[in-house]
């Protein structure tokens, strides 16, 4: 029973007599199997056999290492200023969006849906679209709203450009009310894809039919497109660096401010964010840098097929030499020089580098996460002589497999390195107990293969080095960065105090293992 | 040039996919290079053009891939007579699954591989009966076809799914530039057939483009599966078609439908009696009552 004096939480509470007593009883009503077979069955699934099973698997996903569609259009759609992303679907999709968002960035997010029950369905959502768009403007006073669908619409084919057009001529929304929209099916691709076609939808909607009087560099500026971000402190850092060098830029989808805003007691649904004048301004700039180009192939095509700009072939500035890439290519194309305080930052990371090498050195990692992540992440592994095991991406193509192929076949720290594409975490499950690496480095859903893991044994046991998306069980780390020289510094100290950490805890047991538990590492 | 796409419609069994690969047969003898997509799961819109049974569709070729992503353009995309480039959505099993979904999933695929090259002179969509869902509404949504043709024939189910297909139209025609841009008339031999059909065509604002009449050198070419024009060029038939094809070339009658009431329809239908005065008195009447009635 709980003591109103000394409330205890689920956990240790549910550890005591009273409920652990209940949970046994519960088995027993439930017939659940004996605790013997459970485990044997465990023990089972951490075979080589029943690895090869689990790789034979074709019409399941368990534990999938990504998310769907519209999840990033809403993201995208967040980072311009006073628009509300709008799901043209079912309500639980989006009431899942804002929670994942919410669990993450720690913020509440605006987005809203029109709520397809069964009889749009079956009449198809147009009506929704009309109540919904006049009564989202009339709520929330956006200047603009983002328009992408769920499965439920995309499956019975609607329609949005009509949809969203029949709207306007019913006078539901003015006809200049700017409306961009793109079909983000949820069974195609993944977040990353949903966030590149919203980019997509909403570049052209502003700049399709104005090109003519557009000069590509006649605004002098950078065009940046982050892609699926989510670390803040990787908007803020490149915008930094960009300062310094005094590059005048804009961001195609910026949600710093309002994925960050601070309790002062005003609530503000909008906050910061590009600004539609950027985007009609955005042909105009020298050029459009991808900092995730894997994942904007359809960003890239607009650029390059509509604006006429050379959408530079860049990869994303994780690590030492990537970053260093990027501040040349930006260099290149604006004409000013790199700055001695980037200079400075540069020497300080590989100081930092130097100093830990050695701890880092011939220590195994498996990675998983979204595709420009896990290539960055392992080009600053290499960089570091740390060696990629598996090397995991759920959603991306065959080109990301052969190209990071190569980064790894390159490096002699990435020869016993394994490539996955379209594989799950139950199969990473199954790669870590066959072969076990030092470390897990992935988001939050990785915890569950380190409690498996250690359920085998303290031998067994992969830590988790939690970096990517979501991260939902540790706080803010969202802020974090994992771009350009001091994302580069951030990563460098978690992966070289987890191996610390391991250290410490393998070597904390007195007068056994403790000649080796140091003050000084 | 742009590319003039053009998407095909009407009842089903009448005759759409042979009068439409008859017609870009036609097309491709003067010289056109034109692309042909089945939109239905049935897949029987390129045979005659490949010589094939059926082709290999997008969706099967999908699912036995596991994804669409990993399909490459030339597995699908088959050339057959006249350069002519042919491709097949194809879709699930009679009875499970969703066909509208296949057609949406198969035409981003083809936008997304570049099926839809510069070089092209035309892109005609054979589809599936009525617009039954909005997956079937895919090939008129913006940028892909702006012309509809629907063939049609003088029976009265035939003129009624027609209508239907006008009303469809019109959902799309407000609020982009798809165009109804006539009737095709393949014959069916029924009374004053070819006034009936420039009747209905005039009441919905628009033609009849062109009335194919029927003769059984279709069959015979389409048991080699062959257009005619392939397989006896000099028939009268391939003339027709030749003369539906330039029709098509020299349209420009496009125009927003004004599909009619059932009412309109019916008195219409009457007015060719096709269809007779209805009598109120007998609605409802089963035959005992009719006889009890005529012994009173």
């Amino acid at each position: 029973m709980q003591d109103v004096e000394t409330i205890k939480p689920g956990y240790p509470l549910f550890n005591t007599d009273e409920y652990q007593e209940a949970f046994a009883r519960k088995r027993v009503f439930e017939e659940a199997p004996a605790t013997e077979k459970l485990e044997e069955v465990f023990q089972w699934t951490t075979t080589e056999a029943y690895k090869e099973l689990n790789f034979q698997r074709q019409a399941l996903t368990i534990n999938p290492a990504k998310a769907c569609q519209p999840l990033g259009a809403v993201l995208c759609a967040l980072g311009f200023y006073k628009t509300l992303p709008y799901v043209h679907g079912s309500q639980g999709c989006v009431a899942y969006f804002r929670t994942y968002f919410n669990r993450h960035f720690r913020e509440p997010v605006a987005a809203v849906s029109d709520s397809m029950t069964e009889d749009a369905a079956v009449f198809g959502g147009q009506k929704n679209m009309f109540e919904g768009l006049e009564n989202s403007k009339a709520m929330y006073q956006p200047e603009m709203i983002a328009v992408s669908t769920t499965c439920m619409a995309e499956v019975i084919g609607d329609d949005l450009n009509a949809f969203i057009t029949n709207a306007k001529h019913d006078g539901r929304v003015p006809m200049d009310f700017p409306t961009p929209f793109a079909h983000t099916p949820s069974f195609v691709g993944s977040h990353t894809t949903g966030w590149d076609n919203m980019l997509e939808g909403i570049l052209s909607y502003f700049t399709l039919k104005t090109m003519e009087d557009k000069v590509v560099g006649s605004n002098g500026k950078l065009n940046i497109v982050t892609g699926f971000e989510g670390y803040l402190g990787n908007l803020r850092v490149i915008k930094r660096m960009l300062n310094e060098m005094g590059v005048a830029y804009s961001f195609l989808s910026d949600p710093e401010e309002v994925l960050d805003t601070p309790a002062d007691g005003e609530f503000r649904m909008y906050a910061g964010g590009t600004t539609q004048d950027q985007i009609k301004d955005a042909p105009n700039a020298i050029d459009t840098l991808l900092l995730q180009p894997y994942q904007l192939p359809k960003t890239k095509k607009y650029v390059q097929d509509t604006w006429h700009q050379p959408a530079s072939a860049i990869n994303i500035p994780m690590g030492l030499s990537w970053t260093d890439d990027f501040l040349m290519k930006v260099s290149e194309l604006t004409g000013k020089p790199i700055p001695e305080s980037l200079t400075q930052e540069r020497g300080r990371l590989l100081d930092m580098m130097t100093d830990s090498h050695t701890w880092l050195h011939g220590k195994r990692f498996s990675v998983f996460g979204d595709p420009d992540f896990v290539t960055g992440m392992c080009q600053f592994l290499l960089e570091l002589g740390a060696e990629p095991l598996h090397v995991l991406c759920h959603n991306a193509n065959k080109r990301w497999a052969k190209d990071i192929t190569k980064l790894l076949k390159d490096s002699p720290y990435g020869q016993d390195a394994e490539v996955y594409v379209g594989k799950d975490l139950w199969h990473l499950r199954s790669l870590v107990f066959s072969n076990k690496p030092d470390f897990l480095i992935g988001n939050s859903y990785g915890k569950f293969i380190q409690r498996d893991t250690l359920h085998k044994g303290k031998e067994h046991e992969v830590p988790l080095i939690r970096m990517g998306f979501p991260l939902f069980d540790r706080h803010h780390l969202h802020r974090d960065t994992t771009l350009g020289y001091e994302g580069a510094m951030h990563m460098l100290k978690l992966l070289v105090n987890a191996v610390m950490e391991k250290l410490d805890q393998d070597t904390m047991t007195l007068g056994e293992t403790d000649y080796a538990f140091d003050l000084v590492r | 040039m742009a590319i003039r796409q053009c998407a095909i419609y009407g009842k089903g069994g009448i005759g759409k996919s042979t009068t439409t690969q008859n017609l870009v047969a036609g097309l491709a003898a003067e010289g056109k290079k034109i692309m042909i997509i089945g939109c239905d799961p049935k897949a029987d819109s390129t045979r005659l053009i490949l010589h094939a049974k059926a082709q290999n569709t997008i969706m099967e070729m999908a699912a036995a891939a596991g994804t669409v992503e990993d399909l490459e353009l030339d597995e699908v995309l088959k050339v057959g007579y006249g350069g002519i480039r042919c491709v097949e959505s194809g879709g699930p099993e009679p009875g499970v699954g969703c066909a509208g979904r296949g057609v949406i999933t198969a035409i981003n695929f083809l936008e997304e591989e570049g099926a839809y090259e510069e070089d092209l002179d035309f892109v005609f969509y054979d589809v599936l009966g009525d617009v039954v869902c909005g997956g079937f509404a895919m090939p008129i949504r913006e940028n892909k076809a702006q012309e509809i043709y629907i063939v049609v024939s003088g029976e009265m189910m035939a003129m009624y799914a027609a209508n239907n297909i006008a009303k469809g139209i019109c959902k799309y025609a407000t609020s982009g530039k798809v165009r109804l841009a006539g009737l095709i008339c393949n014959s069916r031999k029924t009374d004053k057939e070819a006034e009936l059909i420039e009747a209905l065509a005039d009441r919905m604002g628009t033609q009849m483009i062109h009335f194919v009449p029927r003769d059984n050198v279709v069959q015979r070419a389409e048991i080699r599966r062959m257009t005619v024009i392939e397989y006896d060029p000099k028939a009268k038939q391939a003339d027709e078609y030749r003369t539906l094809a330039r029709k098509i070339v020299e349209n420009k009658k496009f125009v927003i439908p004004k599909p009619l009431t059932m009412d309109e329809l019916e008195d219409l239908l009457m007015e060719f009696g096709i269809l007779d005065e209805e009598d109120e008195s007998i609605v409802g009447k089963t035959a005992e009552a009719e006889a009890a009635l005529a012994a009173a």
